[in-house]
């Protein structure tokens, strides 16, 4: 699966739009994911999951600013996101499924607060942008 | 059997209650088949589905989107006997059809990106886990009589 010039731009172009607000939705996936599938809260014990936690914002901003880092480095996601990878092969260890389920929330999200951009062309790119960074992630783990 | 609170039943029902169940329906058919192309190969029939537009403005895929989701509609009335439900449905897809049970899920969760567009803020987390738990229900009862 690769990304064309046409889903680049529409990456791009609906990643500008988020005007700022990216952080904010980084954390409201995590939150949805946490309580559309509670196996993926395994991963964070030390966390306060509760609505609303501090710690749980803070970590969908650090998300987010990964994700702009990808999309601003779209042309090499495997250099842009060679660190992360190697985290999230030898030391977080999450399982690949989660993240599906983390890239499912995160459109669904995007769908809440930007319902004109979310076009069927948007979803297509977006969720193929998101596949193509968890692969990325889970490229080294074996 | 899908294990709903009782406030997760009551947002399930109090949005589903403000669906466009016709309309919903064929913008998740068609969203299903734009986002993932290789759903296509079920409707070679289905005439013009060469791009996003061409998908979305079928008139087959609106009206077999129609069809689908006034069928979920069906199984959000019998969600303590999914597997009953959809017991025929499921011998259908299996049988004639020979429909990958993981189509389910895709369409599941394509329908609750759309239902999410639709709701906006009013789709929040806690709505989203229980429609999550509705998809996934629907989509078991229809693969349990796979053989």
């Amino acid at each position: 699966m690769v990304l064309s010039p046409a889903d680049k731009t529409n990456v791009k172009t609906t990643w500008d739009k988020l005007g700022g607000h990216a952080g904010e939705y980084g954390g409201e996936a995590l939150e949805r994911t946490f309580m559309s599938f509670p196996t993926t809260k395994t991963y964070f014990p030390h966390f306060d999951l509760s609505p609303g936690s501090a710690q749980v914002k803070a970590h969908g901003k650090k998300v987010a600013d990964a994700l702009t880092t990808a999309v601003a480095h779209i042309d090499d996601l495997p250099g842009a996101l060679s660190a992360l990878s190697d985290l999230h092969a030898y030391k977080l260890r999450v399982d690949p499924v989660n993240f599906k389920l983390l890239s499912h929330c995160l459109l669904v999200t995007l769908a809440c607060h930007h319902p004109a951009e979310f076009t069927p062309a948007v979803h297509a790119s977006l969720d193929k942008f998101f596949s193509t960074v968890s692969t990325v992630l889970t490229s080294k783990y074996r | 059997m899908v294990h709903l609170t009782a406030d997760e039943k009551a947002a399930v029902t109090a949005l589903w209650g403000k669906v466009n169940v016709d309309e919903v329906g064929g913008e998740a058919l068609g969203r299903l088949l734009v986002v993932y192309p290789w759903t296509q190969r079920f409707f070679d029939s289905f005439g013009d589905l060469s791009s996003p537009d061409a998908v979305m403005g079928n008139p087959k895929v609106k009206a077999h989107g129609k069809k689908v989701l006034n069928s979920f509609s069906d199984g959000l009335k019998n969600l303590d006997n999914l597997k009953g439900t959809f017991a025929k449905l499921s011998e259908l897809h299996c049988d004639k059809l020979h429909v990958d049970p993981e189509n389910f899920k895709l369409l599941g969760n394509v329908l609750v990106c759309v239902l999410a567009r639709h709701f906006g803020k009013q789709f929040t987390p806690q709505a989203q886990g229980a429609f999550q738990k509705v998809v996934a229900g629907v989509a078991n009862a229809l693969a349990h009589k796979y053989h």
